[in-house]
């Protein structure tokens, strides 16, 4: 069992690789009333080519199979799990990303019985046709109401532009088309090679006691056999550093056109530090460039060209790495035009001391802040352990970080080239 | 998983539609260490909590909504955001928050029962944990007062490249309700169901009515709110009261003429009586319907029946257990959502999915049966029990955060009414199954509306 103390933050982190190789760490929120918990695969929507547990054949999966599985996960022989949890009064949600899915509970109540509910459930599938039938209705209409989401449709538009081959272009939830060809064999064939607890992590953060929780979860994992843990291979097409297409137009019902545009990483293969330091980077540049407190931010709202849903962000994971900026705005073509130059003049100049100290100020105070919330730790230390990094190294590598470092950032990846926009614009009757 | 603001990507099991609203409980010296201070006309209350990385000020800015105010309301809570005295324009007044280690400072609105209330939001870092300890409470407090005290002017009235700016962004905020379905539908149903009662008005205003505001009309209504609306503020963090208190008195000066508004608690007995459901149906190019029910519930926040009123909800839609979730979703694979909420002061439950137009009949009466069966008591005990459960697990996973511990309070001030949390759990858990049913009966379908699909929404084009 290990610890791992963050005296500035004030924060205790208990953690402990199980002989099956599940990793489960605990942090003590004292004060708190709710204790919240995820139960995480390293497996989301891209994953959908691999080589299957103990098989010697690769095989390509339906798309949108990752978010089906995880719907159907959660039925049993004896009915719906999410039952067992709301009689244990704790609430229970799921969700997938394009390479995680989680399984989560929160409660105020008895926060053993819920764990073991949790474990359990995600470790024993059940899977008919019957069931697997039944869930292309619901999943179809979700499909839907994401189809009519404008926020939705340019934020996806824009991702689908960036990519030539690789899966994270591909919707998270699949299409009506693609659903219904999933079957239950499908199901179990994914369930075995992505849920071994060799590549899962269970979190728990709450007014728990760390030790009692850790011994609990041990004691539940050994009563389980599970086949010897191996490595999952995945593929990939390779990936050019172009973006597949530069701009794409969606009309719907709407009156305020929306535009996104963004920047495709080149060289999205970075793990560990280098990637935390990379990403910070980014987004620290994105804030100087185009925070509330930028000039850049006071031009555009004067113009009329953004308004408060204006927003950015920088991600990247293993394999995928992008930029984007967007929001409403009433011209959307004019709206690039201003973005990209303003972009290309950042660049030409050198960057000031006080704006970069700034900016890391307020990311700093935005990740305390972020630090209030159970859901943010557990869902983010996830990720970045996923991707070999350490939630609670984000203030010291923020307070590592120099001018130089984010001036070599801002020359990689800002790049005219690897630019790419996404419209949704007012149909035309 | 609904987008909004942010940029993230996830789809996940169940929309949380039910709980976007949070609608529970209020205060408590247990749980709770609250302490309510009058100065000025404005009550501060304090929280002192080691919960948190932060200190978070709240301020709720309260009057009856009316249509002669709606919209110049609205827009002088994005007027008050954008600048100060000292800090006289957007890019200026961004910059000294981010200094203060990204504070983060927001006004917005609501509507709670017939108020319509201004919320000025402020949170900074705890200085304890910065590497360089600054003082930045102190700051904080004088930034936050200047925003509804002391704001930018140019001669007598608000700066008019504010009032310009901000005109245009209020403008884009009504008009983007429409492009998001849900919340267009939503709007359409209110506009109907109270088509003569405040309720109906839109807490953003009218489109069009925005236009014609005068930086010096605005700069007047504002003048009115420092001095008549309800003011308080909530103070949470690892703070001392005695400490808050000076602050307050230091920073925050009212004119002496400034008087308190006295609570106006609707009387939900007075509520409108129901002869027949208004039915209203629209047509657009969506690729799903989405479905709105309106009822009435002749209770409030202040009512004793209030409780049985919060376990009819949770019975009936406001849970993944509940009947609407488990017929309309479970059995019939009809939506993904499928639930209900409802709203405190006003006493009213909106029931709402996302369906296939041509389901529109099928949806309605298996709605229709749900409520029945709890008229006629068909209600397990195991939904009983589990919707008692969920809803204390609710409440106290509200309170652990800063804002949701505010607005669980604030519903005190609103209804006028005084009780602790404890209170609030005592209360659910005396509901019996017979004080569901009674509150079931009292129930009434008012308007269903419903925003039909024409099916070809999104089409692409390069």
């Amino acid at each position: 069992m290990g610890m791992k103390t963050f005296d500035q933050l004030d924060e205790t982190l208990h953690y402990e690789e199980l002989a099956n190789g599940l990793k489960v760490y605990v942090l003590e929120k004292k004060g708190f009333n709710k204790t919240y918990a995820t139960f995480t695969t390293h497996y989301g929507s891209v994953d959908n080519h691999f080589k299957p547990l103990g098989k010697d054949e690769n095989v390509k999966v339906p798309d949108g199979i990752a978010h089906f599985l995880e719907h159907k996960l959660f039925e049993k022989e004896h009915g719906d799990v999410f039952q067992d949890f709301s009689k244990q009064g704790a609430s229970a949600n799921a969700f997938t990303t394009f390479n995680r899915t989680a399984y989560l509970f929160s409660t105020t109540g008895d926060v053993k019985k819920n764990l073991t509910t949790l474990i359990d459930f995600v470790q024993e599938p059940y899977f008919t046709e019957k069931t697997v039938e039944k869930e292309k209705g619901i999943i179809g209409q979700e499909i839907r109401m994401y189809d009519d989401n404008p926020d939705w449709r340019v934020y996806f538009g824009l991702i689908e532009n960036m990519y030539h081959h690789h899966p994270v272009k591909i919707d998270i939830a699949g299409t009506e088309k693609s659903i219904a060809k999933i079957t239950k064999d499908d199901l179990y064939e994914c369930y075995e090679t992505f849920y071994h607890p060799s590549n899962m992590i269970l979190f728990i953060v709450g007014p728990v006691d760390a030790k009692d929780i850790l011994s609990f979860v041990k004691d539940n994992q050994s009563q389980k056999t599970f086949k010897e843990k191996e490595n999952i291979e995945r593929f990939f097409d390779e990936e050019p550093q172009s973006v597949a297409k530069t701009k794409k137009v969606i009309e719907m019902t709407v009156q305020t056109p929306k535009c996104y545009m963004g920047y495709k990483e080149a060289a999205p293969n970075r793990q560990g530090k280098e990637l935390m330091k990379h990403e910070l980077s980014v987004n620290l540049l994105l804030e100087m460039m185009f925070g509330k407190s930028s000039p850049n931010y006071e031009t555009l709202y004067e113009e009329g060209l953004i308004d408060q849903t204006f927003s950015f962000d920088y991600t990247e994971e293993n394999g995928f790495g992008f930029s984007m900026l967007g929001g409403d705005t009433g011209s959307p073509d004019e709206f690039v035009e201003r973005i990209s130059g303003m972009v290309e003049d950042f660049k030409q100049q050198s960057i000031d001391e006080g704006s970069f100290d700034r900016a890391r100020k307020k990311k700093i105070g935005a990740f305390l802040r972020s630090l209030n919330s159970p859901e943010f730790i557990a869902n983010q230390f996830t990720r970045y352990a996923f991707n070999e990094m350490d939630l609670f190294d984000v203030i010291p590598v923020f307070e590592s970080l120099t001018v130089r470092d984010v001036e070599s950032v801002l020359q990689d990846h800002f790049k005219k080239e690897a630019m790419t926009v996404c419209q949704v614009q007012k149909k035309k009757s | 998983m609904f987008l909004k603001g942010g940029m993230s990507c996830q789809v996940s099991k169940m929309g949380k539609l039910g709980c976007r609203h949070n609608e529970r409980g209020t205060y408590s010296m247990g749980i709770v260490n609250h302490k309510k201070t009058n100065l000025h006309g404005m009550t501060v209350h304090t929280i002192e909590t080691k919960k948190y990385k932060t200190t978070s000020f709240i301020l709720q800015v309260k009057e009856p909504i009316n249509e002669k105010n709606v919209t110049k309301r609205a827009l002088l809570a994005y007027v008050l955001q954008s600048g100060t005295k000292d800090f006289p324009s957007s890019k200026e007044l961004r910059s000294a928050l981010d200094d203060l280690y990204g504070a983060t400072l927001n006004a917005d609105l609501s509507k709670k029962g017939e108020n319509q209330v201004i919320s000025i939001r402020m949170e900074v870092a705890n200085e304890k944990f910065l590497s360089n300890s600054e003082p930045v409470l102190d700051k904080a407090f004088h930034l936050l007062s200047q925003v509804l005290l002391a704001p930018a002017l140019e001669g007598d009235v608000f700066k008019e490249g504010i009032v310009k700016k901000e005109k245009r962004s209020l403008k884009q905020q009504i008009e983007s309700i429409y492009d998001d379905k849900m919340r267009y539908a939503n709007k359409r149903l209110l506009e109907e169901m109270y088509d003569t009662e405040p309720y109906r008005l839109n807490v953003y205003g009218n489109g069009d009515e925005v236009d014609s505001i005068s930086p010096k009309e605005l700069f007047d209504y504002y003048q009115e709110v420092i001095r008549n609306d309800k003011i308080d503020l909530y103070v949470i963090g690892d703070i001392s009261t005695d400490e808050m208190v000076d602050k307050v008195s230091k920073h925050f000066r009212f004119s002496k003429d400034r008087k308190e508004d006295e609570t106006i608690a609707v009387n939900a007995a007075d509520e409108k009586r129901i002869s027949e459901v208004k039915e209203i149906f629209e047509e657009q190019d969506v690729q799903q319907g989405k479905l709105h029910m309106g009822y009435r519930t002749y209770t409030t926040y202040a009512d004793e029946e209030y409780f049985a009123l919060q376990v009819f909800n949770g019975i009936f839609g406001g849970f993944s257990h509940s009947k609407l979730f488990m017929n309309v979703r479970e059995k019939e694979s009809l939506a993904y959502y499928a639930a209900s909420r409802f709203e405190s002061h006003k006493g009213a439950v909106f029931v709402m999915s996302g369906i296939e137009t041509a389901n529109y009949e099928k949806a309605v009466k298996i709605i229709k049966e749900q409520h029945e069966e709890m008229k006629n008591g068909k209600i397990t005990d195991s939904e009983f029990e589990q919707t008692k459960a969920m809803i204390n697990n609710q409440v106290l996973e509200t309170i652990d955060h800063p804002i949701g511990l505010s607005e669980v309070l604030y519903h005190n001030v609103v209804a006028g009414t005084n009780r602790s949390i404890e209170d609030w759990m005592e209360g659910i858990k005396k509901v019996t199954k017979d004080d569901v049913v009674a509150v079931a009966k009292k129930v009434t379908l008012d308007t269903i509306f419903f925003l039909k699909g024409a099916g070809t929404n999104g089409n692409e084009n390069v």
